[in-house]
């Protein structure tokens, strides 16, 4: 038998393992290694675990992590890049299911006087839990088109959440006069379930990269309170590196979108204002992938803007061959992603990463905006609310004020997109109505693949 | 009163750190911060082992058990994603 101060030493090893690991993430040459030593850091913890004095049979434990290693290999080693999203929302909603689980079975076991604290972890710990398993179950569903893509309003919808949540403090409070009583936890956990569908589904796929960075944060805060609940400093420590994760990359999300955090958290942000503008476009000129072939062949310098039309229709590789050919012939090619472009933060990087486009050729916005003005063409392909003058220049539009990628600067745009269809946020883009603007109207991978064959034959 | 300060101390120094550390993260690498971090909190599973080891089967067990299950998801399916996206990540050669 292991002493207890042998395996608190183990813990800290590991505490010490994951923010190293998480360092290393700082940088792109590091950034393996150090994801294989937080996997070094997990592995030490769940073998000094093993020999916790508590562990009486091992049957169940045995079975569990078969199943469990099997199913993540599983789905770690058939998700497509572009799947993404999904696999994380699915994983978020594991972890938190995990830790309603812990602090339930704590509360079965319960026994003595009663203790507030700890009886309070338990409560915050299941309603955190269980809020993330069903919201990130509903966000999995909305980005895998299982759910519709689109905001599902329902009536009484923010009444209706917040009494919700009284209802689940007043079980709360039950509970605590009466711990004994099985019942008001049973309804807490329902309602906690029901809880963390409802805001979710209101929630629009453009705006599913906040919330998967909020849920992200949520199964780390549940790790967190499993933390207190167990009074296990190793998991207190790891659960908040999450949780201050995901709300930093929430904060980012947020402000590329120009939306509050508040805004965000509260639920407010289900419908976005419709523009009331006009959405008639005038004077739009299309052009065919024979006159872009030869609008590209003349370029110098080429910045490609991928948005989630590429994610869709697996465009990423068509795409780099596209460049190989363009810089072949002496151009040069750059990739300028925005933060929100896709379904997650980083989304586009990973697809590009993918498609072997190499990282010190993807520009983030700040980096890259300077270099429009001295681009020849700007190939614009599947993005639009990202690329929208009138978040710069309309301060009557709903998004203005969030900061785009001024493509409009370049001397030549070429957007592909299959239609003048709004974006998400439901708006008239009058970059497509600009002098320097042509229109190839295709689905993202077809009309790359055309390019490339016009490009070859000239 | 006096044990609950320690946790909480912890706590709150931790978000720091991470605080400190996460916002050094380029946005390149934010998918893989996100699955990568997403394995770490399934360190849940530290409580659901013990949850899962009793000797009797009772309602608590097979919560562990399942507990044992998504913990074991999160933990391996996210170190693993994340590993196979950091190895697409290469320089201009």
């Amino acid at each position: 038998m292991i002493p207890s101060w042998a395996v608190n030493l183990v813990y800290l090893v590991s505490s010490c393992l994951f923010i190293f690991g998480l360092k290393m993430l700082s940088s792109v040459r590091t950034a393996r290694r150090g994801n294989l030593i937080a996997a070094f850091g997990m592995l030490f913890a769940i073998v000094v675990t093993l020999f916790d004095r508590n562990i009486l049979s091992f049957e169940w434990i045995i079975a569990g992590v078969i199943l469990g290693t099997l199913l993540g290999a599983l789905l770690a080693f058939t998700t497509k890049m572009t799947a993404m999203p999904q696999m994380v929302a699915l994983l978020n909603g594991f972890g938190g299911l995990a830790s309603a689980l812990v602090a339930w079975s704590e509360f079965l076991n319960l026994s003595g006087p009663l203790n507030w604290f700890l009886l309070l972890t338990i409560v915050l710990g299941t309603f955190v839990g269980f809020i993330t398993f069903t919201g990130s179950m509903v966000a999995y569903g909305k980005l895998e088109g299982v759910i519709p893509q689109q905001p599902i309003t329902y009536p009484l919808q923010k009444t209706g959440n917040l009494i919700l949540l009284l209802v689940i403090i007043g079980m709360g409070f039950f509970l605590f006069k009466n711990p004994s009583d099985h019942r008001f936890f049973w309804a807490l956990a329902g309602l906690s379930f029901v809880l963390g569908v409802l805001p979710v589904l209101p929630i629009g796929g453009a705006d599913m990269p906040v919330v998967i960075c909020l849920l992200n944060s949520y199964s780390g805060i549940a790790a967190a309170i499993a933390g207190f609940i167990l009074m296990n400093q190793m998991l207190i420590i790891a659960g908040s590196l999450v949780g201050a994760s995901g709300i930093i990359l929430c904060q980012i999300m947020c402000r590329a979108m120009n939306r509050s955090l508040i805004n965000v958290i509260f639920g407010a942000f289900g419908k976005v204002e419709k523009g009331t503008t006009s959405k008639v476009y005038e004077g739009v000129k299309s052009c065919d992938a024979e006159e872009t072939a030869m609008i590209l062949g003349n370029a110098q310098l080429v910045i490609i803007v991928p948005g989630y039309g590429m994610a869709v229709s697996r465009a990423q590789h068509a795409v780099r061959e596209l460049a190989d050919l363009l810089e072949a012939r002496g151009a040069k090619v750059k990739y300028a992603v925005h933060p929100v472009a896709g379904r997650m933060p980083g989304h586009m990087n990973v697809l590009l990463a993918e498609a072997d486009v190499p990282y010190d050729q993807v520009f983030e916005m700040d980096q890259i905006n300077p270099e429009f003005e001295q681009t020849d063409v700007a190939l614009v392909i599947g993005a639009n609310d990202v690329v929208n003058p009138s978040a710069r220049n309309e301060p009557g539009s709903p998004i203005y004020g969030m900061p785009i990628l001024n493509v409009d600067e370049a001397r030549s745009v070429i957007v592909v997109k299959r239609s003048l269809s709004p974006g998400f946020a439901g708006i008239k883009n009058p970059l497509f109505e600009n002098e320097n603007t042509l229109m190839l109207f295709e689905d993202a991978k077809a009309a790359v693949e055309q390019i490339i064959r016009e490009l070859k034959e000239t | 009163m006096e044990e609950l300060i320690f946790p909480i101390f912890i706590f709150v120094l931790a978000i720091f750190v991470g605080f400190e550390v996460i916002t050094k993260v380029p946005p390149t690498l934010h998918t893989p911060l996100t699955s990568g971090s997403n394995a770490i909190s399934g360190i849940t599973i530290v409580g659901s082992l013990v949850a899962a080891g009793e000797r009797n089967l009772e309602l608590s067990t097979i919560f562990g058990f399942i507990a044992v299950v998504a913990a074991m998801i999160n933990v391996i399916g996210g170190f693993l994603v994340t590993d196979r996206m950091l190895k697409m990540f290469k320089r201009k050669k």
